[in-house]
């Protein structure tokens, strides 16, 4: 019977891997409530995020707040990335095929990861945590390092914010009709098009924000992108394609099972995972929260 | 039958009952249920209550694949063909599914049911654009093959989802004309929804009219034409 | 042009490809074995991509499953191949069923992860099933069926066993690719198109759509299959990575490249990439990269892959009637 220390600083660490997942499965899941497509570049983007903080860090570097102004620069960054791949190229695939959608996304991963390598070679990066958060406290038992008590309290602080976006703005409002009908949307006078750019702008930061904020916990790789879309897409389908919330719940349960199943079953931790993304499909496809798609 | 969307009542104790043989129409403003109780008919929707018979058969609640085989064709409200099979191939596809070829995994298929086919393209006058892409085809014609498609499923009673929509009027008039022709020299029990009135007071034999998902007349074209209810609910719907 | 239609390709490309090892070194060979086989894999999905409209992303599942059965039958237990290969295709049939019956339930999207999720499920048991896969390490140094008594023969002696198994391939995927086709050509082919152009038709006009996609599902799987048993002894050994997604993108790829409208446009796309990388990965380790663009020029310039393109432009130049 493992000890109550151990189960809790598990649960710690499978709800801090959450956090990651709902950054970048939030991403997801706003491209895909709206523009109807499955971003597989999401993952990219991610890689990007903590490339690029790595690369602003090493400008910068961490001390006296500078991590932070990275980290914001990096998911600005592939913020911006985001935004031009919309306006120049996925603008033009819209009416054809979601077949063609999807493999476009695909051909971005392959472009910008092999690009990320082409920047920064295949050696392994790190960051440095910032200054004042590189200690660690014992919580019930556990030695918890302070950053990630930080990032347990900023997940959910940014998803509220996003959330208010969503709820409370003006845009926010838009989106959330364009994910409903987006052809009343543009009769409404409603610029559809530039909405388009503005969700692929807010879901890639959030993709760049989670890769930068990352980085001082675990190796950059060339790797990490394939490895963390699918993660994203379990995430998404437990709690629903296009459900904010679900999203959210998606990570949590994704973070627990992961951590608790190396626990106990290490063997059939990974198995677990998609073993639960498939159940969720066979008895409830729209996910924990989400809506059945018409 | 009953049907509810969401609280929302489309189709509420509608009964309707077509003779061999006979053609029928049933009318109605938009929203007045034609096309949900046709889905009802056809098995794409399960009503809360009541129950379909095809001659004496139950088939409420039957896969539309299934209500197909027992002889029940339709047409849809919007064109519904498989756009880059050529015209033969739409017509022939459904003989291939009708006369059980589905599970013929050997066969070469150009061949099959090649005369069937174009007996069915030649009385609709597709004949000549046999070999054409169906999804080319302007929106008259694609009726005109959609009719052939629910023809070669060889049905006992057809039912047509607004045939004439968006045709012209030469185009209608001629499409109606066929319809009925083909309806008599094959015994088939039709049943259609329509907004030309022209159309339906010209060839149905007995009307049904719907109103907010009920029956509010029926009986024979100068029956329903002197319906009191009928006509305020058209009139009034004219101002 | 009608005269270039009358050609018969099939038996001529596969005369050709007979003469490979005659005229090419070992290694043109070997990559013309790479070539079938992936040709043959591409097609097995093409069943369900561009005949039947179902987008699969994890065609690699059946792959695996194909070469693992192969590897393990022949390497452990010491089958024959005449009697390890079927195997591969029963048994990746076989799973397709039992996947196939929940998939064909969901549509697009998350028929999409479905396949995607049985695919991980699949390469997460190689992946960690030691005692019988052999987990991470995979199943190394697959024994090639024996070919002594072919090297005893008069005419056909004096090849080494590498080539041997490539003309071995070459019958077994011409064959699996001629009843591909004459499946695609029948009736029940046929029903298979009038569900990817229009479902709710097809089930008006008496399909039951969702049993004749499982039986697609099922047919792909096997085909899948059977690629995936000839690739674990082509490949000399058998590793968990077959199954895993990044195999379902390349192959859904090909597909897509060489153009799902037509039959041989994945065999065409498996050529053709595979022959790019290999050319290009030895001016440059940036691979994906190159990949990434040429997929983009394709998307933007020729949706219907290359296949689709030279039919177009056949089609301009004048007149080519399908038989």
């Amino acid at each position: 019977m493992p000890d109550p220390s151990f189960v809790f600083a598990q649960s710690l660490s499978g709800l801090t891997a959450a956090m990651f997942l709902f950054l970048i499965a939030s991403g997801l899941s706003l491209i895909f409530g709206v523009l109807r497509v499955l971003n597989f570049a999401h993952g990219t983007f991610y890689m990007l995020g903590a490339y690029s903080c790595f690369q602003f860090v090493q400008w910068l570097g961490v001390g006296g707040g500078r991590f932070w102004v990275a980290a914001l620069a990096a998911a600005a960054t592939v913020a911006l990335l985001g935004g031009l791949v919309e306006r120049l190229l996925f603008r033009h695939l819209y009416g054809k095929e979601e077949l063609y959608q999807l493999l476009f996304t695909y051909a971005l991963v392959l472009i910008l990861s092999d690009g990320a390598k082409m920047i920064w070679g295949t050696q392994q990066k790190s960051v440095s945590r910032p200054p004042g958060l590189t200690g660690a406290s014992s919580l019930f038992g556990a030695t918890i390092p302070h950053y990630n008590l930080l990032i347990l309290l900023l997940g959910p602080a940014i998803a509220l914010a996003f959330w208010f976006v969503l709820q409370r703005t003006r845009v926010g409002r838009f989106i959330r009709a364009a994910a409903l009908d987006r052809e009343t949307l543009g009769a409404l006078g409603v610029n559809v098009d530039a909405l388009y750019t503005w969700v692929f702008v807010i879901a890639s930061f959030l993709g760049g924000l989670g890769g930068a904020l990352i980085s001082p916990m675990r190796a950059t790789v060339p790797g990490m992108d394939t490895e963390v879309i699918v993660e994203a897409f379990v995430v998404v389908v437990i709690g629903g394609l296009g459900s904010f919330w679900g999203t959210f719940l998606g990570a949590v349960i994704y973070g627990q099972v992961l951590s608790f199943g190396i626990l106990f079953f290490p063997r059939f931790s990974i198995f677990a995972v998609f073993a639960l993304m498939a159940g969720v499909l066979i008895i409830r496809p729209w996910g924990l929260l989400g809506r059945p798609l018409k | 039958m009953r049907k509810s969307f969401d609280g929302f009542l489309a189709v509420g104790g509608v009964s309707l009952t077509v003779e061999r043989g006979r053609i029928a129409a049933i009318i109605g403003p938009n929203g007045a249920g034609k096309t949900t109780f046709f889905n009802l008919v056809t098995g794409h929707l399960k009503p809360d209550a009541g129950t379909v018979r095809l001659d004496t058969r139950d088939v409420t609640g039957l896969a539309p694949h299934d209500i197909c085989r027992l002889g029940m064709g339709r047409s849809f409200q919007r064109t519904n063909i498989f756009p880059r099979l050529t015209v033969y191939e739409n017509v022939q596809a459904a003989f291939l599914s009708h006369r059980g070829r589905g599970h013929d995994l050997w066969s070469r298929v150009e061949r099959l049911y090649r005369e069937e086919t174009e007996a069915v393209l030649t009385s609709l006058g597709l004949r000549e654009r046999a070999g054409e892409t169906s999804g080319f085809l302007s929106h008259g014609a694609q009726k005109q093959l959609e009719l052939g498609i629910a023809l070669a499923s060889e049905p006992s009673l057809l039912l047509l989802d607004e045939p004439t929509a968006g045709m012209s009027a030469t185009e209608t008039r001629e499409t109606i004309r066929l319809v009925e022709h083909i309806a008599r020299e094959r015994g088939l029990t039709l049943l259609f929804t329509e907004h030309d009135m022209e159309v339906v007071f010209s060839i149905a034999e007995r009307i049904t009219v719907l109103h907010q998902g009920r029956v509010i007349a029926e009986g024979t074209p100068a029956e329903v034409r002197a319906d009191a209810e009928v006509r305020r609910v058209y009139l009034g719907e004219r101002r | 042009m009608a005269l270039l239609a009358r050609v018969p390709w099939g038996p001529l490309v596969l005369a050709a490809a007979f003469c490979v090892p005659a005229v090419g070194s070992r290694f043109y060979t070997f990559l013309a074995n790479d070539i079938v086989i992936w040709a043959l894999f591409a097609t097995s999905l093409n069943l369900l991509v561009g005949v039947t409209g179902l987008v699969s992303f994890g065609h690699a599942a059946y792959f695996g499953i194909g070469a693992y059965t192969t590897g393990l039958l022949m390497k452990k237990l010491g089958l024959p191949f005449l009697l390890a290969f079927p195997a591969a295709g029963v048994l990746a049939g076989a799973l397709a069923l039992v996947f196939g019956f929940f998939c064909v339930r969901l549509t697009r999207i998350y028929f999409a992860m479905l396949t995607l999720a049985f695919a991980q499920i699949v390469w997460a048991i190689c992946f960690k099933w030691n005692e019988v896969t052999g987990g991470e390490q995979g199943m190394p140094e697959i024994p090639y069926p024996s070919f002594d008594w072919v090297a005893a023969l008069p005419l056909v002696g004096g090849w080494r066993t590498a080539e041997y198994f490539y003309f071995l391939t070459l019958l077994m995927v011409a064959l699996c690719l001629w009843l591909l086709r004459r499946i695609v050509g029948s009736p029940f082919g046929r029903m298979l198109t009038t569900i990817r152009e229009n479902a709710e038709r097809a089930e008006f006009i008496g399909v039951n759509v969702r049993r004749y996609e499982l039986a697609a599902f099922v047919l792909a799987g096997a085909f899948a299959g059977l690629a995936g048993g000839l690739f674990g002894i082509f490949n000399r050994g058998v590793f968990p990575d077959f199954a895993y997604w990044t195999k379902s993108s390349e192959v859904l790829i090909m597909t897509l490249l060489g153009g799902m409208g037509t039959f041989y446009g994945p065999a065409i796309g498996a050529l053709v990439l595979i022959v790019l990388n290999q050319q290009i990965t030895s001016y440059t380790e940036y691979w994906p990269f190159v990949l990434g663009v040429i997929l983009v020029v394709l998307l933007f310039v020729f949706p219907g892959g290359l296949a689709g393109a030279a039919q177009a432009a056949a089609r301009r130049l004048g007149g080519v009637r399908r038989a």
